[in-house]
Order: C-alpha cells, then structure tokens, then sequence
C-alpha cells in the first residue's frame, strides 16, 4: 500500500501440469498495482483449461484484498470448471485474505441486462402510476375534509398552536415579498394602460385597467404562485424529512393522525394567510398604479384616481378575486402535503417529490383560475 | 509534495487534545497513540463524547488545542493533496453506515475507487462485489439502494466501503450494535483476519462486550475528559476508577467474559 507511483508491477507465472495449475505471484499485489496486469491475466486464464488452482503466494511482498481477489479470479475463469483450488505457500494472514477472496467469488451477482422491451414496460409503469397518483391524490382529498369536519365539529382537536405558528411563517413573512411583486406588477399594468390608452386620448381609462385587472386577477394568482413556490417546497421538505427519519411512523404508532397533526393546521394557515395576503397585494398593486398616475407623466391626482376608481369599479371585482383564494388555499396546502408523505428514504424522492410539488401547485392554481374565468363569463359577472 | 508513508512510525497519535462546544469543555488534554496492527476498542459512557473524538481525530472537527499526527505527518500542516492522500490510508464507518442514498451498494463501494484509483470499471465493480461478500452481504445487495436495507444491512454496506481502499487505519464507530450475534461474531473474525493480513490499525468504538473481549487486543477508557487508560483488558479490569468498575464489573460484563474464556 506504499505510494503508488514508484513501485514496481506485479509478477506471475503461470504452469499448468496436468488439470492443476500453479499461480507463483511475486511482487506487490495491491490496489495501487493490480490494474496494470487485469486485462493480460484475464486473457491468459480465459485461454487455459483447469480444475484446479494452486496458489503460490510466499513472494508476494504486499498483499490487500484487491490483489487476492485478482488470485481468486482464477477459480472462476478458465474454458473449463474449477472448483478446487489451494494455498500452497504463504503465510496464514496471506491464507486469510485469498480465501475470503475466493470465497466473494463463488457467490458473485447476476449482471443486470437490459431488454428491448425495457421502454414498453417504462410505459406501462408511467400510465398505471398516473392512473395510482391519480386515485391517490382524490383519496387524499376526501380523507382530508373528511378529518376537516370531523374537526370543525370539535374545534377543541384543532391544533390552534402550530396553525397560529403556521399562519406566521406562510402569511406575515411572506407579505414583505407579495406585496413588492404586487407593486411592480400593478406598476407594470398601469404604465402600459397608460402607453396603449394614450394614443386614443383616453389615458383615465388606465384607472379601471388597473383597477379590474389587479383586483378581480393579478393580486390573487400572483400571491397564489408566489406561496406555492415558497410554502408547498417548505411543506414537502419538511413532511418529508418527517417522513424519512420515520417521525410519521413514529406519530401513527403512538396514534396521533397525521391528517389531523401536519395537513389539517397547514391548510387552516393558508386558508387564513392567502386571503389577507391577496388583499395586501391588491392594495399594494393599486397602490402603485395610483403612484404611475400620479407621478408617470398623466397628470392623475390621487383624489381623481380613488374618485374614478369609485365610480367604474364595482366591489364585486374585489369580492370575485377573494373568492378565489380559498380554493388556492387549499390547492397548495394540500398538494404540498401530499407530496410530502409521499417520499420515501432516499434522498433522490425527496427532491423529486419537493420538485411535483411546486410544479404541481402551480400548475393546479393557473388551471382553477381559468376554470373561475370561464364560470363567471358564463355566469356573467 | 508526495506524502511519504513509513509504516513504521506510529499510525495516529494526538497530544494535549482540547474540544469544547461554547463552555462545554468535552475533551482537555487528551493523550492517544495507536499503535500499528493493534485493535483499539474505546469504550466510554454515553454523552462522553467518543463520537466527538473520532470526528475531531478524522478531522471532521478542529480540536481547540492539541495536535493530531498521523504516521507522523501533522495533519494541520499538510497542503490539501498531501491530505487527499493521508484519507485514502483511513477508512471509517459511521454509526449509521453514512450510505449515498442515490447511489446502489455497489456504487456506493465504488466511490472511493473512483476517486482515488485509475482501475477499469469492470474490474472496480467486481472488487465491490467482494468487498460485498466479505461484509456477509447477500449478493443481490449490490443492485439495492441504501433505503431498500435493513439497518444491520446498511451497517455492513457502510464497513464495505470503508474497507473499498485497504486502508491501514480503520475508524469503526459502534460496528457490531444492530448486528444479530451471528454477524457480529462473523464481523469480528473478518477483523481480525483483515489485520492479520495487513497489518490494519483499528480504532473501534463499542459497547458490545463481547467484541471488546474477543477482538480487542487493547481498551482505551475516555473517562473524566481523557483517556485515563490504554492497556489490555485484564489490565483495565483491574484499573481502580468507579465507572470502570461498574462497566466491566456488571453482569452483562461478566456474562461475556465467561463465553470468551470458554
């Protein structure tokens, strides 16, 4: 095992007598040696036909379990069957090694190989998981109001702690970032109106551009994204983690539900946060579109904007972007916390689930909000 | 600079060892010197932080005084190279085997292959696939990743890759416990039979008594923030201190030391 570079390579030699063979090793036979000599030994014992090998390992001047496994070798190669083989020179710890050597060898694994209908069977597996995940997450939705109403009945079993805990981390820290986005978003919007509106001589009309679009769509579903992508990772991560250093196991055994200890608080903490934090935004992003009005070149006082937006914009467009947000409340809560028991040890699931997750919620947040505008345009309000 | 390794001088030695976390003081000068070939068991009670100790030996920890040598090389002063070489002479196992768990077994064995040595890769997975066999892993094992073992599985997997390299110190922390008897005796017999053949060093932490008799050619006592004793077992047994006492004066204790008289 001395540094590699100087030593010199391995020697052997081989005789064959009869069906016996005789392997006289000279040298170092350690890590650091023995990939020199791998293919031409390989070549020579595959070309010889043998029952028996004899080791003759006396001059071997270093000796780990690389090198004894490359004597071990000679057991399992050969045209014919070897099934014999001995130590006729060396010493006991010499003995040692070569044995457990040539032991690992008789039990060596099935290589894996791969079939042309290895893809076939990928598909398969992809549809029935898609049809399983499918049934799964309906499941999960059920069992969740289920455990929901079986709680509202008796508030007494909610877990008011880790919901008031929760509601802090998901709603109070996030409002700082959901109210910047919503700025910068309205900002955006009410500059635009006010480029596109301008040119027909109508730049007041950028009030109820405003005013319409942050309220009635982009306050509730830039404020759903952004909690999805930081509180659904956040949920998945940490039920997760739960889940691998078995502390879900360790909660069932001793018979706390984990409905009702990790889903049931995280969704009422949404369900609390979203709406508040949607209501910051919007008057975060109207806020910033009255700024633009004001100050972007339009001559639109404050009093002008409020006064017009008063006029134009019904509160019903306030009340349809709230009534959105507890549906998105409990769209990221519970694909979070699905997810989340879904792990299983490795830490590849982890990442993978924490990854379906966010795109999962985000992607169910944008499609349930096109479901709500096609409603209320058939509906017509 | 090519780190030269003469054999000969003391495989690791620490001097004056202090750690502490805050006030804590866990270790104040703590003196301890493997010797080549020799298997070390260190026994302690819970909380006196053996652990600590082989992390801050392995270097995982900055003591905050004290120096540590390996084969006389003071590893604080060697260039990072210099230090990838001197781990390539370490194996360590960690209490739960410390396993990649993206990777199979046998990937997992062939990490440190990979990294230190330049072998084909047919040749690195066979040498796994040994490395397998000779921890008593079934030969399936290889292709099953960490979270599909049981824990004395993973245990076995871990000592595997420990020993990918031959080195010539060995670190195994609490090796034997979740091990059915079985297997731990297979294990200690593998131990010796490994430092036989080359001459290995190891520092095994353990609680089981029976390996501590059967395996161990010496018993360090951390007690009291130091190593109070490094001696062969009769003598340990005989040192006057009440911890020693009671942990070797037990029945648990007396138990394993009839079966390995017999």
């Amino acid at each position: 095992m001395s540094s590699n570079s100087n030593s010199r390579p391995p020697e052997y030699e081989l005789t064959q007598s009869g069906r016996v063979v005789t392997f006289r090793a000279k040298g170092p036979w350690t890590l650091r040696d023995i990939g020199a000599i791998d293919e031409d030994l390989t070549e020579k014992l595959d070309a010889m036909d043998y029952d028996t090998v004899q080791y003759d390992v006396a001059d071997v001047s270093e000796l780990d379990t690389a090198g004894a496994y490359m004597f071990a070798r000679a057991v399992r190669m050969g045209a014919g069957q070897c099934h014999e083989w001995d130590v006729i020179a060396g010493s006991a710890g010499q003995r040692t090694l070569v044995q457990a050597a040539a032991d690992a060898v008789m039990g060596r694994p099935p290589d894996p190989t791969r079939q042309w209908y290895d893809s076939l069977t990928n598909m398969g597996r992809a549809s029935e998981r898609f049809f399983l995940e499918s049934i799964d997450t309906i499941a999960f939705i059920g069992q969740f109001f289920v455990v929901l109403f079986k709680m509202l009945l008796r508030p007494r079993t909610i877990r008011w702690k880790s919901v008031v805990a929760l509601t802090e981390e998901i709603g109070l820290n996030a409002a700082p970032i959901v109210m910047t986005l919503c700025f910068f978003i309205g900002a955006v919007i009410a500059y635009l109106g006010a480029n596109l509106l301008s040119t027909f001589g109508a730049s007041v009309f950028m009030v109820d551009l405003v005013g319409v679009s942050v309220l009635r769509e982009l306050a509730p579903i830039i404020t759903a994204i952004l909690i999805a992508g930081r509180s659904d990772s956040a949920f998945t991560a940490q039920i997760g983690a739960m889940k691998m250093r078995q502390e879900i196991d360790a909660m069932t055994v001793i018979g706390l539900d984990t409905f009702e200890v990790l889903v049931v608080p995280r969704a009422l903490a949404c369900l609390i946060s979203l709406p508040i934090l949607t209501f910051l935004g919007m008057m975060s992003g109207i806020f910033a579109g009255m700024l633009i009005a004001w100050l972007g070149g339009l001559d639109i006082s404050p009093i002008l904007f409020f006064a017009r937006l008063n006029e134009v914009v019904e509160l019903k467009q306030f009340w349809i972007g709230m009534a959105k947000t507890p549906f998105f409340a409990i769209i990221i809560a519970l694909i979070g916390c699905r997810q989340g028991l879904a792990v299983t040890g490795s830490v590849d699931s982890l990442g993978a689930r924490t990854t379906t997750s966010v795109v999962q919620a985000i992607f169910a947040v944008i499609a349930v909000d096109a479901v709500f505008a096609l409603f209320f345009f058939q509906m017509g309000i | 600079m090519v780190l030269k390794i003469d054999k000969t001088d003391a495989p690791m030695e620490a001097r004056g060892i202090l750690t502490q976390f805050g006030s804590n003081i866990i270790h104040e000068d703590l003196n301890f010197r493997l010797t080549r070939g020799e298997i070390v068991g260190l026994v302690g009670g819970s909380g006196t932080g053996k652990s600590v100790l082989m992390n801050t030996l392995l270097g995982l920890k900055e003591p905050e005084g004290g120096v540590i040598r390996y084969f006389g090389y003071n590893r604080h002063e060697l260039t990072s190279e210099q230090r990838f070489e001197l781990n390539t002479q370490i194996g360590v196992l960690f209490q739960g085997g410390a396993l990649f768990s993206s990777l199979t077994v046998r990937e997992n064995i062939m990490v440190p292959l990979r990294e230190h040595t330049d072998l084909p890769v047919k040749l690195m997975r066979e040498l796994a696939d040994m490395k397998i066999h000779m921890v008593g892993l079934p030969p399936q094992a290889a292709t099953l990743y960490p979270s599909d073992l049981s824990g004395g599985m993973k245990k076995r997997a871990g000592l595997a890759r420990s020993l990918a390299l031959d080195p010539e110190i060995l670190f195994l922390d609490e090796p034997t416990a979740g091990l059915d008897p079985v297997g731990a005796n297979a294990f200690d017999e593998l131990i010796l039979g490994l430092r036989e053949a080359m001459d290995l060093t190891v520092l095994l932490i353990t609680h089981d008594l029976d390996t501590l008799y059967t395996t161990c050619d010496k018993v360090a006592v951390l007690v009291d923030k130091h190593i109070a004793i490094v001696d062969t077992l009769p003598k340990v047994i005989a040192y006057d201190h009440p911890w020693v006492q009671e942990y070797f004066g037990g029945p648990r204790s007396r138990a394993a030391l009839s079966a390995g008289k017999t």
